[in-house]
C-alpha cells in the first residue's frame, strides 16, 4: 500500500543505513504510540527543559506543536476518524488506527546537516555517533536552523542559543538509557545500537505487514528520510501513513548538497537571460 | 464493588494487569485505559503483540480506541443493553450449548443449577420490577430472591465484601442449608432458565435501537469473545469508573461477573474482571477504607439502627454459618485489640462499646448537602479538591463556604482552599469574601517522592515506596499529620470521661517515631495492619493465625501476609517473572494474584488446557498446586462433599471455587447482596433523551436515591430543554480534579485548557468553530470552555432520533496554570443504591456558542 504512495528512491535502499560502528540510536515505532507524551514530561524533567509555548491549540491533543529549543520530543496527533461522509472507523487495521500519534524527534543523522553548518565547531559528532549542541561553545548565529532538513535545531529566546536533543548524552555516558525512552510504556521509544535497532525495525515492518497493516514501513533509512546525502537517520521511525501526514519531509536533502545545483541554477539562468538579452539587442 | 462481590463473594478485581498480556480477547469498556492507565496497558499490547483481539466500547472515540481491532461507540448511559444482548447471544448460541466445557464450568462453578424460590417474579413477569418492591420505600425486600426453600431462615449475611453495613443488615437471610439443584438447567425456576428469560428481550435489534450500535458491529463483538472463550482460551474485560458512576452502575458490573461466569473466564489466567481503579491508590483506601461504612478488611460499620449492640450481637447479626466468612470474628476482635490494646479483654467484649456506630447514609454526596445545611460544621480534605471533582460542585462549594472550619492538606492552593477569594459565585459577585464565615487552614503536603508508605494499585498489589528526599519547609506526609494530630486529640482530652473521652483515651496510638520530621515508623504501622501476636508482638503468618480470644491483634485481616516472621516487608519485594511474579510486592489475599484460582482447573482438579494452566490438584502430594498461590483450602479434595451441617470452609465442595459465598458458586442470580435485584435490568439514567425501550412503564431504576432539592434539580426524561447527552471523563496529562497537575508547568502545558468535545455535526448546528467559547448548562449550573471540534464524537441513532453526545474532561477549574469550566458545575448528585456512586458519566444538558455572561469574550487563551 506504502509502496504505492511512496515512491521510493530505489527498493535496494530500503534499510540501507550509513551507520558508523557504536551508533546508538532510536527507533520510535509508532504503531505501538498510545500518546501518552510521558516522552515529553520525561524528556523536560531530565534535561530541566522549561514549560514553553503555553496555550490551547485545537489542534486534536496537540498542544505542544512542534520541535523547539525547550521541547525535544513532540508528540503529534493526526485523526483520521471519518472517512469525509460522516462515518466514523468502527473496525480497523491492527495496532495504532485512525488517531495517528507519533513521537518525533531529532533525527541524529548520519550526515547532519546542522553539524556541517556550524561556523563555531559548537555541534559535535559524539562518541556514540549522535549529534550534540555544545552550549558553552554555540553563539546563537542560527545556520545550523535553516540547514536541518527536518527542523529541529531552535534558537531559545531566554539564552539566544541553539538547542536541540542530545539523546541524553549525560544519561548514555553513565550506561543510562535516555529520559524518554526510559518512560515510554508501550516501548514505542526504543534505544539501542543503530544497527541492532534496524534490524528490528526491519522484522517489525514485516511482523506488521504480515497481519495486515499493509502500510506500515520504515522511515529514516537511505530509501526514505535518510535521503539526499543524509545517509540514513540514527532515530528512525516506524510509520504508516505519508511521512507528510506526520509533518516530515518524504526526501530531505542535505542543503550544502543544493549548493552545485544552485549554482548551476543560477549561472544557468543567468546565461539564459545574457542569451536573452544579446538576441534581444540584436532583434 | 458490590457488582463483582454480590456474584464473585470479593469486591475487587479479579485478575491483575498481567494477566491481560495471557488474554485471547481483551474487552475495555466503561474505561479509557490506554490514557488514564497506561503503564497497565503495555500488557494489553502484549496480548495485542501475541494475537489477541481488541475491542473498546466507549461513546468516544479515545487514545484506546485507537489502538484496538474494533471501537463500538454507543450511547452513554446504555451499557447494561448491550452486555445483556451479550449475555442473550452467548446462551442462545451453537458453541455455548454444545461445547461440553461451558457446561461443566457453568454446572459446577455457578449456582445456574440452584432453583430459585418458585415466588419469584422477574421484571419480565413485572414490567420492570422484581418481586419484593415496596413502592412506598422504594426498597426491595430480598426475601422475595432466596433460594428454594430457604425462604426466612434469618441469621447472617455472606457478602461482606460487597456491602456496607446498612446494606448487610438489610439483607439479611442467608442461604443456609443445602439448597436445591436441576443440573440439566431445565427446571422452569433454575436459575438460569430465569436468566434466560430475563434476558430473552436484550437483542441486537434493541441494541441497535437503544445504543445506537448496528447489530453488523454488536455480532462482531459477540463472535469475538465467545470465539475466544472455552477450554482453551479466555477473554478478559477491563472497566473503570464509567461503569461504576451510573445510577445502575453496580449492576452493570455484576453483570460483567454474570457474562464472565457463562463464558468460564473467571478465575483463569487471561480471563477475569480487571477493575481499574481510579487514583493510585483506591483500591487501598477501600481495603483500609475512607469509607464510612466499612471497617478494614471489608467488615461491616457497626450500625446503632441494626442489631448490634454488643459484640455478640454484632457477630450473631453479621457472621456467615458457611464459606470463608465463618471465621469472622477472628478478624473483628483482632482489629479491636489493634485499636484498643489492653482496653480491649475478653470481658468488656473486646471494648466494642467504644467503636462509634452509623445511622445513616454519610456518604460522600450527602456530606455536602449535610455542609450546606449546616449539620455538619468542620471538614479535612486530604487529597481531595470537591470544590472541582466533587458532584453539584455549585451547591458544594456553597456548602464549603457554610462550614465552621476547613482543613485543606494539599501541595498546592487547590480550588478547594481558594474557593472563598476566587471562585466563580465570588468573582461574579454572587458571593463576597467578606460574608463566608469559614476559617480556612492550608497545610502543606509532602510529596511522593518526599514520604515512604505504600500504594494498593488496581489488582490489590500492596507495593512499597521509599522516601528519595526530605520534604521542604513545612510539608509532612500524612501518616505525619494523622498520628501527630491523634497524639494532640488525646492530649487534649486527657481526663475526659465522657462516652467520647473514653473513646479517644482507649485508642491506641504510641508509635515510635524516626527522622528529623518525626514521623511514625511505618515499619511498625505495618506490623500492625498485617497483626502480631500480642504475648510477644512477633507478626502473625497469614490470617488464618488470627484468633478471636484476644491473643492477636491485627489492623486489617486481608493484608495478614504482608510482614514476613522476621518482620520483612514484602510490599518492598520486586521480583518478578513469567507467571505469577508472587515475589513482586504483596497482593491480598495470601499474595494470590488471581482470585477463585481454583476454577482455573477442572471439577477433577485437572487444568482445563495446557495453555490456560494455573492452579490444579497434585494427586501424588494431596494438594492444590501451580503458577499462583491456590485460592483455596490448601488440601481440600476435588471431590469433598460438605456433611449438612458442616461450617466455614469446611461447608464448600471440593469443587466450588467461589470461597466467600455460602455455597461455593459463582452467583449468577444474586439471591442477597445488592439493593436493586437479583439480576441486572437496564434502566436509563436518572437524565436521558430517551425512555426505557425495555421497560416502557420504568424509566428509571426503582431504587435510585435522588436528592429532590432547589438547589439539586434533575431534568425531566427527553426533555427539550437539555437536548444532548453528557459525559466526563479524564485526560493523560492531568490527574483527577487537577490538584497535583494543572499547577505542575510540564503538565498543564500538554492540556493548557479546559475544552469541551463535539462532533462537527452538533458543531455546524450551533455555528461553533473549532477553538471557539462554548457555554453548557444544566439545572445545577453552567460552565464555559473551549471547543475542540473532533469526528471521535459522532451523533448516534436512537430509537429512530439522533442524540448528540458531548464530553467534557473534569479536570479543570480556576485554579493553577491549566484552567477551564468546571464540569462538576453541571453534573448532579444522584446515588447508585448499592455503591452510594454519582452519576457523571451519563445525565443531559444544553450548549451554546460564546461565554457565560460576565465573562470577558474574545479569543482564546
Amino acid at each position: 500500500m506504502m509502496s504505492a504512495t511512496i515512491p521510493l528512491i530505489d527498493k535496494e535502499l530500503v534499510g540501507q543505513h550509513g551507520a558508523r560502528p557504536g551508533a546508538m540510536g532510536f527507533l520510535t515505532d509508532t504503531t505501538l504510540c498510545i500518546g501518552c507524551k510521558a516522552c515529553e514530561v520525561a524528556c523536560k524533567q531530565w534535561n530541566q527543559l522549561p514549560m514553553d509555548n503555553f496555550g490551547f491549540t485545537g489542534n486534536s491533543y496537540d498542544n505542544t506543536g512542534d520541535l523547539a529549543a525547550a521541547t525535544w520530543r513532540h508528540v503529534a496527533f493526526v485523526e483520521q476518524i471519518g472517512d469525509g461522509s460522516g462515518q466514523r472507523a468502527a473496525t480497523m487495521a491492527p495496532f495504532q488506527s485512525n488517531w495517528l500519534m507519533m513521537s518525533d524527534v531529532c533525527k541524529h543523522c548520519v550526515n547532519a546537516g546542522c553539524l556541517e553548518a556550524c561556523p563555531t565547531g559548537a555541534i559535535i559528532r559524539t562518541e556514540f555517533d549522535t549529534v550534540v549542541i555544545q552550549q558553552d561553545i554555540c553563539n546563537g548565529c542560527g545556520y545550523c536552523l535553516p540547514a536541518c532538513p527536518y527542523g529541529v535545531p531552535a534558537l531559545s529566546s531566554t539564552d539566544h542559543k541553539a538547542h536541540k536533543c542530545t539523546l541524553c548524552y549525560d544519561r548514555m555516558d553513565s550506561g543510562l538509557e535516555p529520559a524518554c525512552a526510559k518512560a515510554c510504556p508501550t516501548d514505542s521509544i526504543q534505544f539501542g545500537p543503530v544497527t541492532a535497532l534496524m534490524e528490528h525495525a526491519q522484522t517489525r515492518v514485516a511482523d506488521l505487514q504480515s497481519r495486515g497493516v499493509a502500510n506500515a514501513y520504515l522511515y529514516g533509512d537511505r530509501a526514505i528520510g535518510g535521503t539526499g546525502g543524509i545517509d540514513g537517520n540514527n532515530a528512525f521511525f516506524i510509520l504508516t501513513a505519508e511521512p507528510e501526514v506526520y509533518n516530515l519531509p518524504a526526501y530531505p536533502e542535505l542543503p550544502q548538497d543544493k549548493v552545485g545545483r544552485a549554482f548551476l541554477t543560477t549561472f544557468g539562468a543567468a546565461l539564459a537571460l545574457g542569451v536573452a538579452a544579446v538576441v534581444a539587442l540584436r532583434g | 464493588m458490590p457488582g463483582l462481590g454480590a456474584r464473585l463473594g470479593r469486591g475487587a478485581a479479579t485478575t491483575t494487569q498481567e494477566s491481560l498480556a495471557d488474554s485471547d480477547c481483551v474487552v475495555i469498556m466503561g474505561a479509557n485505559m490506554a490514557e488514564n492507565h497506561p503503564v497497565g496497558f503495555r500488557f494489553v499490547m502484549k496480548a495485542k503483540e501475541r494475537g489477541a483481539k481488541l475491542i473498546h466500547i466507549d461513546p468516544r472515540f479515545s487514545r484506546t480506541s485507537a489502538m484496538v481491532d474494533v471501537h463500538v461507540a454507543l450511547r452513554a448511559g446504555s451499557d447494561l443493553i448491550l452486555l445483556g444482548a451479550l449475555v442473550n447471544y452467548v446462551i442462545n448460541s451453537d458453541r455455548w450449548q454444545s461445547d461440553p466445557f461451558f457446561q461443566e464450568y457453568v454446572t459446577h462453578y455457578t449456582n445456574a443449577a440452584t432453583l430459585i424460590n418458585p415466588d419469584f417474579k422477574d421484571t419480565e413477569d413485572l414490567a420492570g420490577i422484581f418481586s419484593g418492591y415496596d413502592a412506598k420505600e422504594r426498597k426491595y425486600d430480598p426475601e422475595a430472591w432466596r433460594y428454594a426453600g430457604q425462604q426466612g431462615k434469618s441469621s447472617a449475611n455472606q457478602n461482606h465484601a460487597s456491602q456496607d453495613a446498612s446494606a448487610l443488615t438489610e439483607l439479611v437471610g442467608q442461604q443456609e442449608a443445602i439448597p436445591h439443584y436441576d443440573f440439566t438447567l431445565q427446571d422452569p425456576h433454575c436459575a438460569f432458565q430465569i436468566i434466560k428469560r430475563h434476558f430473552a428481550r436484550y437483542t441486537p435489534e434493541m441494541v441497535e435501537q437503544a445504543c445506537g450500535v448496528p447489530q453488523a458491529l454488536f455480532l462482531e463483538v459477540a463472535e469475538a469473545i465467545l470465539t475466544n472463550s472455552g477450554r482453551d482460551r479466555t477473554t478478559a474485560f477491563a472497566y473503570a469508573v464509567a461503569w461504576t458512576q451510573h445510577s445502575i452502575g453496580t449492576q452493570i458490573i455484576s453483570c460483567c461477573a454474570l457474562l464472565q461466569l457463562l463464558l468460564g473466564n473467571i478465575g483463569r489466567p487471561g480471563g477475569g474482571i480487571l477493575a481499574l481503579r481510579g487514583h493510585a491508590t483506591i483500591q487501598g483506601s477501600t481495603d483500609i477504607p475512607t469509607l464510612y461504612n466499612l471497617l478494614p478488611g471489608y467488615l461491616p460499620m457497626p450500625n446503632a439502627t441494626q442489631h448490634h449492640g454488643s459484640l455478640a450481637e454484632y457477630l450473631e447479626q453479621e457472621r456467615p454459618q458457611k464459606g470463608a466468612w465463618y471465621t469472622m470474628p477472628n478478624y473483628v476482635v483482632s482489629l479491636l485489640k489493634a485499636y484498643y490494646g489492653e482496653t480491649a479483654t475478653p470481658d468488656n467484649g473486646f471494648a466494642y462499646d467504644l467503636l462509634p456506630k452509623i445511622s445513616a447514609d454519610y456518604s460522600f454526596q450527602p456530606m455536602l448537602l449535610m455542609m450546606k445545611d449546616g449539620d455538619l460544621r468542620g471538614l479535612f480534605c486530604m487529597g481531595q479538591n470537591p470544590a472541582v471533582g466533587g458532584q453539584n460542585a455549585v451547591l458544594g462549594r456553597q456548602g464549603l463556604a457554610n462550614l465552621d472550619w476547613l482543613v485543606v492538606r494539599d501541595i498546592h492552593e487547590i480550588e478547594t482552599a481558594a474557593f472563598w477569594y476566587d471562585s466563580p459565585e465570588v468573582r461574579h459577585g454572587e458571593l463576597r469574601p467578606q460574608d463566608i464565615k469559614t476559617e480556612i487552614f492550608l497545610m502543606p503536603a509532602a510529596l511522593a517522592a518526599e514520604k515512604e508508605g505504600s500504594y494498593t494499585n488496581t489488582e490489590r498489589l500492596v507495593q512499597w515506596h521509599d522516601k528519595a528526599v526530605e520534604p521542604s519547609g513545612d510539608c509532612r506526609s500524612e501518616a505525619w499529620f494523622m498520628y501527630h494530630l491523634g497524639k494532640r486529640i488525646k492530649q487534649l482530652y486527657q481526663g475526659d470521661t465522657s462516652p467520647l473521652g473514653r473513646q479517644i483515651e482507649a485508642v491506641t496510638w504510641d508509635y515510635p517515631t524516626v527522622g528529623a520530621t518525626q514521623d511514625p515508623d511505618l515499619d511498625v504501622v505495618v506490623k500492625e495492619i498485617n497483626g502480631y501476636t500480642v504475648a510477644d508482638g512477633k507478626p502473625v503468618k497469614n490470617g488464618a493465625a488470627l484468633k478471636d480470644d484476644g491473643s492477636t491483634a491485627c489492623g486489617c485481616w486481608i493484608y495478614s501476609g504482608i510482614m514476613t516472621a522476621d518482620g520483612q516487608n514484602r510490599a518492598r519485594n520486586r521480583k518478578g517473572d513469567e507467571r505469577a511474579s508472587l515475589g513482586w510486592g504483596f497482593s491480598w489475599p495470601s499474595n494470590q494474584r488471581i482470585m477463585y484460582n481454583r476454577a482455573s482447573a477442572d471439577p477433577a482438579g485437572k487444568p482445563w488446557s495446557e495453555r490456560k494452566k494455573w492452579i490444579w490438584w497434585d494427586e501424588e502430594k494431596g494438594e492444590w498446586t501451580g503458577y499462583d498461590v491456590p485460592d483455596f483450602p490448601e488440601h481440600k479434595q476435588p471431590d469433598y462433599q460438605p456433611s449438612p451441617d458442616a461450617k466455614g470452609l469446611d461447608a464448600i465442595a471440593g469443587d466450588a471455587p467461589f470461597v466467600n459465598m455460602a455455597d461455593g458458586r459463582g452467583w449468577l442470580f444474586a439471591a442477597s447482596g445488592l439493593r436493586d435485584g437479583p439480576l441486572p435490568t437496564h434502566y436509563e439514567p436518572v437524565e436521558t433523551p430517551v425512555s426505557n425501550l425495555l421497560y416502557p412503564g420504568q424509566t428509571h431504576s426503582p431504587t435510585v436515591k435522588q436528592f429532590h432539592r432547589p438547589d439539586n434539580r434533575y431534568h425531566e426524561i427527553a426533555d427539550p430543554r437539555f437536548p444532548y447527552v453528557i459525559t466526563t471523563y479524564r485526560l493523560t496529562e492531568h490527574y483527577t480534579a487537577g490538584g497535583m497537575s494543572r499547577w505542575v508547568p510540564w503538565l498543564a502545558e500538554l492540556q493548557p485548557h479546559g475544552f469541551i468535545e463535539l462532533s462537527p455535526e452538533l458543531a455546524a448546528e450551533h455555528g461553533i468553530a473549532n477553538g471557539d467559547w462554548v457555554t453548557v448548562w444544566t439545572l445545577r449550573g453552567e460552565a464555559d470552555s473551549l471547543a475542540l471540534v473532533t469526528e471521535r464524537l459522532q451523533p448516534l441513532v436512537i430509537d429512530g432520533h439522533t442524540v448528540h453526545q458531548i464530553g467534557m474532561p473534569w479536570h479543570f477549574g480556576f485554579g493553577g496554570l491549566a484552567q477551564g469550566g468546571i464540569a462538576n458545575n453541571l453534573s448532579a448528585l444522584v446515588e447508585d443504591p448499592d455503591s452510594l456512586i454519582h452519576e457523571a458519566k451519563a445525565f443531559t444538558c444544553n450548549l451554546r456558542r460564546g461565554r457565560i455572561a460576565g465573562h470577558a469574550q474574545g479569543d482564546r487563551p
